[in-house]
């Protein structure tokens, strides 16, 4: 009962601040939603048993990409309000087709999802940090090994992007 | 139900009290402290022997008028002080502040909450508190906010890096990540990890120095270089939140260092049978004198040393504390497999 | 009772917020945003059915997803300023240069 209370309302708080996201007029506003967005996104990983995972959230997303998008659009507003230029129809438009078809999707979930769910294949156990990474060390090192690669890619890249002169 | 409800919120309420009443008198004793190591006596009017200058401040505080700059971004405007200042408060939610504890039939645990990820958790609501000081600079919408909150911004996440290292260095150590279990396991080691990672001890607190944007990393805020920093627009009770924060957070700083590097609520010598008497003094004494012994440093320091510059306080962060950081850890991962 | 189902429809409903996102904005930073949007939906999905078949492949997989959430930002975030000191603007209906 309380497991239902909560999930609908951090969900109705997700589903609200991404509209917000998506709907703002100044970008600084969006990503504050999107802040609020993670947060309540990592407190359903915590309903989820998955801790490990909230806190990465909020850590990596909300404290550290976000962060920089922030500073990304402090840098590039100084000018210019955003958006000069803007189709005030085009939102209505697209945004009634998809919407449109988001609804038959859910419509097909609704319909085939309500039967026999998979059967456990597991087991977690609460220490879930041991866990997450154990299967990092063991299972799944090349992947976390290519990952760490791509971190370093993606730093130098970033770095040389953004200079001013080489 | 009693205990799951009414227990957190006896223990959240005292810990809020106790913490907003030590930020405040903390206020009082930095004024002190710095006018004694100046060989003068700071304020003595109010109150016995300057005792109620906060009081005085606060007051002052609010009833100043609350201004918001014309073309300033209000919402975020009012948004951000709070931004600065809900972080570190939640920090203590879950530091260990004694054992387990049972009074009058009730069982209090030794924190608010035992979350099997605590150490994890009060890095990530640190790394939420820098948004606080970027927006509060940004909707200023002026010039010494907005140079001053990116520095300052830029400051927090580069010495955050070398921060998070060492912590590892702990979690190596303790084998767990909650930080009840840190403390016991400083218990069943018999040495408290300060003096096994003495680098990491030390990076850690200077680190917290450049974290909190205290001296001698002060320089996005000192009066004398930028004019207030990012909280140059904000007046009255925005202002008192900022400084709140600043505060709170150098508590928050004190407080893991202690729980992580000191002992937390340990006695000293806790596995020294002749020394068991100094058991009889409560956790929370030991832990209260360890924080304290912490913030008194963190004062006597900004007596102290010289500030630096802006661009030698980002080297010393990338450049020197962040290798050496990698070093300990490289250096702590090999002892422990080879020993 | 809260069941898998729940949390794939909020998943479904926050991509498909994502998708309008980038579709209908045209403030190029707030389409990346819009790109977090779909991969945190995807997260979502990820970690309830990690919970429903006790296993922690899923969680493993969120966070190498976080990982290259991370990455794509950075990267595109430098190509998003690079490309503002060439041609003064985020408004990607102005970057159209390739165009005959």
């Amino acid at each position: 009962m309380a497991e239902a209370v909560a999930f609908y309302i951090v969900a109705a708080l997700i589903l609200g601040f991404g509209v917000l996201v998506i709907t703002a007029k100044s970008a600084v506003h969006s990503i504050l939603f999107l802040v609020a967005d993670f947060l309540c996104v990592a407190a359903l990983y915590v309903m989820l048993e998955a801790q490990f995972l909230a806190v990465i959230q909020v850590m990596v997303y909300a404290g550290g990409i976000l962060v920089l998008y922030l500073f990304v659009v402090m840098l590039v507003n100084l000018k210019r309000p955003p958006e000069a230029h803007r189709d005030p129809h085009r939102l209505g438009r697209l945004g009634a087709v998809l919407a449109a078809a988001i609804f038959v999707e859910l419509a097909a979930i609704f319909a085939v999802g309500w039967t026999k769910p998979a059967e456990v294949q597991g087991t977690l156990s609460p220490n879930n940090v041991e866990q997450i990474g154990r299967a990092l060390y063991t299972e799944y090192l090349i992947p976390f090994e290519l990952a760490s690669v791509l971190l370093l890619v993606a730093m130098i890249g970033a770095i040389i992007l953004a200079k001013r002169e080489l | 139900m009693v205990e799951t409800l009414i227990v957190p919120l006896i223990m959240i309420v005292i810990v809020i009290v106790a913490v907003l009443t030590a930020v405040i008198y903390m206020v009082l004793l930095e004024r002190k402290v710095q006018a004694w190591v100046q060989v003068r006596y700071g304020p003595m009017r109010v109150g016995y022997r300057g005792l109620l200058q906060t009081v005085a401040d606060t007051l002052k505080l609010f009833l100043k008028e609350d201004i918001t700059p014309a073309r300033a971004d209000k919402w975020v405007f009012t948004v951000a002080p709070i931004m600065v200042l809900v972080p570190s408060l939640i920090a203590f939610a879950v530091i260990p502040l004694s054992r387990d504890l049972t009074l009058f039939g009730l069982k209090f645990p030794g924190q608010i909450a035992d979350v099997n990820v605590g150490l994890l958790y009060i890095i990530s609501v640190g790394s939420m508190g820098v948004y606080g000081i970027i927006l509060g600079g940004w909707s200023s919408n002026s010039k010494f906010p907005l140079l001053g909150s990116l520095r300052s911004s830029a400051q927090l996440i580069s010495y955050e890096i070398a921060v998070t290292m060492t912590l590892v260095t702990v979690i190596m150590l303790s084998g767990t990540l909650s930080l009840a279990g840190i403390v016991k396991s400083q218990l069943a080691q018999g040495w408290w990890f300060g003096f096994m990672q003495p680098v990491a001890f030390f990076i850690y607190f200077a680190g917290g120095l450049a974290e909190t944007n205290r001296a001698p990393f002060d320089l996005p805020e000192a009066e004398q270089e930028l004019v207030g920093g990012f909280h140059t627009e904000y007046s009255g009770m925005r202002f008192a939140f900022f400084f709140l924060a600043e505060y709170t957070n150098m508590m928050v700083i004190s407080a893991v260092a202690t729980t992580l590097f000191m002992g937390g609520w340990l006695q000293p010598f806790p596995n020294v049978l002749w020394l068991g008497f100094l058991g009889y003094i409560p956790g929370w004494v030991w832990f209260l004198l360890k924080t304290f012994g912490f913030l008194y440093v963190f004062l006597w320091v900004r007596a102290t040393f010289p500030r630096y510059r802006y661009d030698q306080l980002m080297r010393l962060g990338w450049k020197w504390l962040i290798p050496l950081a990698i070093l300990n850890l490289v250096v702590t991962g090999l002892v422990k497999v080879l020993v | 009772m809260i069941t898998t189902t729940h949390y794939m429809m909020l998943s479904v409903a926050l991509f498909t917020l994502g998708v309008i996102g980038v579709l209908t904005r045209r403030n190029v930073i707030i389409v990346l945003m819009s790109i977090e949007l779909m991969l945190n939906a995807v997260n979502i999905n990820f970690v309830a059915f990690s919970h429903q078949l006790q296993n922690d492949v899923g969680q493993v997989f969120a966070v190498f997803v976080v990982v290259i959430a991370a990455a794509e930002a950075a990267v595109g975030l430098g190509i998003i300023l690079a490309l503002y000191r060439n041609t003064e603007t985020v408004n990607i209906d102005e970057m159209n240069l390739l165009r005959w």
